[in-house]
């Protein structure tokens, strides 16, 4: 190997001067270059992501029980049950809480990128307030919350200094604790499109908007004719996350309620399955039937918005 | 989705038909015996022990059992890990031969693969002489695990509120259990009864009232070939009662938002007045009124409101039971900590608990049961294999927050349904698993 380097090394100096090609050994070791430096996130990515997945769908074959050593091939039978079993998919109204609450979320975050990626004062000290939520654990998130949700808790306080004295359960019915759950993910989750959208508007060329100012146009023409189609890859990207991120809500609701309520999630219902009812080859097999309609939902989005080159000038 | 993840996904599809042959493969040797050694001096290796006490092992309590224990078994080093989420992570250690070398049985373990998992402690005619619960981990005639303690369920209250509301005597039936909440809630400022709904756990522990209902050291056959919710079924007693009190708004007011921790200091302090736990949490609720500056005497325990032949009666039932890994290099070693911390610990002093051996004196935060007359039955286990793998087929959860939390939910109006429905569904799915399962 070392010496192999060492060759190419001294080779490469002495070819300097003149741009010739680069011999056949060079350029075989060049081709190697990008992988070597691959091998560590790949492995990584095989180890952690594809192996589990590999085996989750070994196991949705098989009636296992996650801890016994006896397991048996059953076939198609856990996805047989999967499908004729109707209340497993009933949960999946929950997630049009937080489809809505993506669609808020959304709109939010735009509205912030663009009034940020003006000239505002404290721009940077609002972006941070913005972004932190997103850096803190999801697990102190549901905790945090908790308290906020309580009864007499910092909801009540703070509404209660406004003159509103409110005396509602947050937590206490199906539509009250879904709205609520929903509104701790925008919190959570706003930061990061909100992110995603400024990186983007401030990769716009700054003269377009000069040119537009001349040409009389104000801030909502500039959001219309250049925000817009400058971000659409950037805003399907995140409309596809928010679709998928919907479909599997979990740490959330997980902690601050455990599914209780009518707040259960399709993911709570797989866990739930895997360990509470030792059916990890059911479990598994309803974690693949999710990954399938993640698959599939992304596709169909992709084929109604398809991703075309922005061209803005 | 492009080409290349069709192609990845294709390659993962026709892997994974090739893989389950190679899944399962711990604890193929069977049948190992833990014995117990003849001489203490001369037992020696390091052992870890695996632990739900967070607590005791944090706050050193747990060392101090160690030296103890180093005192007859000088040779032996004592090393304790604790487990926050005990069931899930030891469920997916034991899927290696990695699992401590004393640890506790989780309940996921089905009865017929203990042997596969654990090393045999004696037969159970030798060890039913001295210790209770054997038949709990026997299989095949050999015991496989001890319990430390014995807990028996009962309401955990504040005697100083239910004296005030004119309350002396305990109550004898579901009624008249819910005539006095109501007086606490009409002469008191106190919350009549805390659901602790969202820690989840606190509710399961009504599936205990098992057996205490009607006096029934069967009550674990009974669910395993009848139906738990028929009318005066047990559990359908419990359930109703709590149902009940929920309906009647004798609860927190919003128990979705409920606090464990927080519950502890507002009983002792009596802005909480009942709960229905066991009595393993009698020491923390007495510890929580110390704290907080009140008399710990004011904590009292009372069995479930219902009498047969004029007595009440109580179930005493095992906590974790200990087992030795099967894999342990060192049998011997973890065979010894678990006699010692059984026989000579003072863990179940400590606790308050009821001790696994026969012959010992009852807990003194029984007395008042004494007193009283209250029978404590010990259920027979015999078929508690079967009421487990019921709960896991049908997905009531007897074990488990989800049914009662709904329950909860239905009585405060969360949740449509009738009472009548609500436990109609869970005998129908009950009975249903029943019959799938066979004879």
């Amino acid at each position: 190997m070392t010496d192999i380097t060492e060759k190419a090394a001294v080779e490469v100096s002495t070819a300097a001067p003149v741009p010739a090609p680069a011999p056949r050994r060079t350029r075989a070791w060049r081709g190697v270059t990008p992988w070597l430096f691959l091998i560590a996130p790949l492995a990584l990515l095989v180890t952690f992501t594809y192996a589990p997945i590999v085996n989750m769908l070994a196991y949705s074959f098989t009636d296992w029980d996650g801890v016994s050593p006896v397991l048996h091939y059953t076939g198609a039978e856990n996805y047989r049950e999967v499908f004729t079993r109707p209340d497993l998919f009933e949960v999946f109204w929950v997630s049009g809480y937080y489809l809505a609450a993506s669609a808020v979320q959304i709109v939010l975050a735009l509205y912030f990128a663009t009034v940020l990626s003006f000239d505002v004062r404290f721009r940077n000290f609002f972006k941070g307030v913005l972004f932190f939520p997103y850096l803190i654990n999801g697990v102190a998130i549901g905790f945090v919350f908790l308290y906020f949700f309580q009864d007499g808790g910092t909801l009540d306080s703070v509404l209660s200094l406004f003159g509103v004295h409110t005396d509602h359960a947050w937590l206490g019915t199906p539509v009250s604790a879904n709205t609520s759950l929903a509104g701790v993910s925008v919190w959570r989750y706003l930061g990061l499109n909100f992110v995603l959208f400024l990186g983007a508007i401030q990769s716009i060329p700054g003269e377009l908007y000069e040119a537009a100012e001349l040409d009389g146009a104000n801030r909502w023409h500039q959001f219309r004719h250049i925000i817009a189609p400058g971000i659409k890859p950037v805003l399907t990207l995140t409309v596809i996350l928010s679709i998928s991120g919907s479909l599997s809500v979990f740490e959330i609701p997980y902690i601050m309620t455990g599914g209780a309520t009518g707040t259960e999630t399709f993911v709570i219902q797989t866990v739930n399955l895997a360990f509470r009812f030792n059916k990890t080859g059911l479990a598994s097999a309803a974690a693949v039937v999710l990954l399938l309609i993640i698959l599939l939902v992304t596709w169909v989005q992709r084929r109604l918005v398809p991703d075309d080159k922005v061209d803005l000038v | 989705m492009n080409r290349r993840t069709v192609l990845s996904l294709a390659v993962a599809m026709s892997a994974a038909l090739l893989l389950p042959g190679c899944t399962g493969t711990g604890g193929s040797s069977k049948g190992a015996d833990a014995k117990a050694a003849d001489d203490p001096s001369k037992v020696s290796g390091t052992i870890k022990v695996l632990t739900v006490r967070t607590d005791l092992v944090q706050d050193g309590t747990m060392k101090k059992y160690a030296a103890e224990f180093n005192k007859t078994y000088p040779k032996v080093k004592v090393e304790f890990e604790a487990l926050t989420n005990y069931e899930a992570e030891v469920k997916i250690r034991m899927n290696t031969e990695n699992y401590g070398d004393v640890l506790l049985i989780p309940a996921v373990i089905k009865k017929a693969d203990y042997p596969r998992f654990f090393a045999s402690l004696g037969t159970a005619a030798e060890r039913g002489k001295k210790y209770r619960f054997t038949d709990y981990t026997t299989v095949g005639g050999k015991v496989y695990g001890q319990s430390p303690i014995g807990v028996a369920p009962g309401f955990v209250y504040n005697k100083r509120i239910w004296k005030e509301a004119g309350v002396t005597d305990w109550p004898t039936t579901p009624a008249e259990f819910i005539a006095d909440l109501k007086a606490i809630k009409a002469k008191t400022d106190a919350i009549p009864y805390y659901t602790n709904f969202a820690a989840g756990w606190t509710l399961t522990s009504w599936t205990y009232v098992d057996g205490a209902v009607h006096c029934d050291p069967q009550a674990t056959t009974e669910l395993a070939e009848g139906d738990p919710w028929a009318k005066g079924a047990d559990l359908r007693v419990g359930d109703t009662l709590l149902h009940d009190i929920v309906k009647a708004g004798l609860v927190e007011k919003d128990p979705t938002t409920s606090n464990w921790e927080e519950s502890k200091p507002r009983t002792a302090k009596g802005e909480i007045a009942t709960q229905w736990l066991g009595t393993w949490a009698i020491v923390q609720f007495q510890d929580a009124a110390r704290k907080a500056g009140v008399n710990p005497d004011d904590i009292g325990f009372m069995p479930f409101p219902s009498q047969t032949d004029g007595r009440f009666c109580a179930t005493v039932a095992p906590d974790y039971n200990q087992a030795v890994n099967v894999h342990s290099k060192y049998k011997e070693a973890a065979r010894a900590w678990i006699d010692w911390f059984t026989d000579k610990s003072t863990y179940g002093q400590d606790n308050l608990a009821v001790s696994p051996l026969k012959n010992a004196p009852m807990p003194e935060v029984l007395a008042p049961y004494e007193e009283q007359g209250v029978k404590l039955i010990e259920v027979d286990d015999a078929q508690g294999a079967r009421v487990k793998q019921i709960d896991s087929d049908s997905e009531v959860g007897i074990y488990a927050p989800e049914y009662r939390q709904n329950l909860v939910d239905l009585a405060r109006g969360a949740r449509k349904g009738s009472l009548d429905g609500f436990l109609g569904d869970l005998s129908k799915r009950w009975t249903d698993a029943q019959k799938n399962l066979g004879s």
